[in-house]
């Protein structure tokens, strides 16, 4: 089995029954924080999958796609949880 | 927010980001990047200082209001369309320097429409979110 089709039919099948767990608890999720962490680990799956893609086709530019994605959701992350923590105190 | 660990954190990643917005700013042309990207980029870093910092530690450190980011850009911008007239050519044509400049290689004077774009961008995004978090306080 080379690197490809391990990619292929291994690793991006799995990563897309995790994002259809993560998306149960995504609507699931009793309070607040449960969507948050589950929009978070929603993102943190996309970055894999983009990762797994960008190696498996050898292309380099999707990597900085990954890595402005990993920024946008550690920033909106620290937003919910600023905004949860003044809700809460009021 | 009082959090020693992100307060540390953002203080070493503002200038990493800044440094990464600009490299996708000067990749833009050829490659995935470019302005608006860029200028995105660098707000967020901004954004992440704020909210750790306080909005107010954020202004202090831009020295001006972001919203005088905007003239500054669309003048640029302006300028790098309007100086090809000066030799005769239709505005906005693609004028580029004869030798690549050392770590920047090649460049035109779309580098400078795109800078514009980017100091506009930074401008707006931060005076729309600045003006936000003022009201919501």
């Amino acid at each position: 089995m080379t690197l490809d089709s391990y990619i292929d039919y291994v690793i991006l099948p799995i990563l897309a029954i995790a994002l259809l767990l993560v998306f149960v608890r995504l609507f699931k999720g009793p309070t607040i924080v449960d969507r948050v962490i589950a929009l978070d680990l929603l993102i943190t799956i996309g970055i894999s999958v983009i990762t797994a893609y960008s190696i498996s086709r050898g292309k380099s530019t999707f990597i900085d796609v990954a890595m402005i994605l990993a920024l946008i959701a550690f920033l909106s992350t620290i937003a919910f949880s600023y905004y949860i923590e003044k809700r809460g105190r009021k | 927010m009082k959090s020693a660990i992100l307060k540390t954190a953002s203080s070493y990643l503002l200038p990493i980001l800044l440094l990464f917005s600009i490299f996708i700013l000067l990749r833009g042309h050829y490659h995935p990047g470019g302005g608006f990207v860029g200028g995105l980029i660098a707000a967020i870093a901004f954004v992440l200082h704020s909210f750790t910092h306080g909005s107010e530690a954020t202004l202090k450190l831009l020295h001006t209001h972001p919203s005088s980011f905007i003239p500054i850009g669309l003048g640029v911008a302006a300028l790098s369309m309007f100086v090809p007239m000066l030799g005769g050519q239709p505005v906005m044509t693609s004028l580029w320097f004869n030798e690549p400049f050392p770590v920047i290689g090649l460049i035109g004077s779309a580098l400078f429409f795109d800078l514009g774009v980017y100091l506009v961008v930074i401008g707006a995004v931060l005076t729309i979110l600045f003006t936000i978090a003022q009201y919501s306080e």
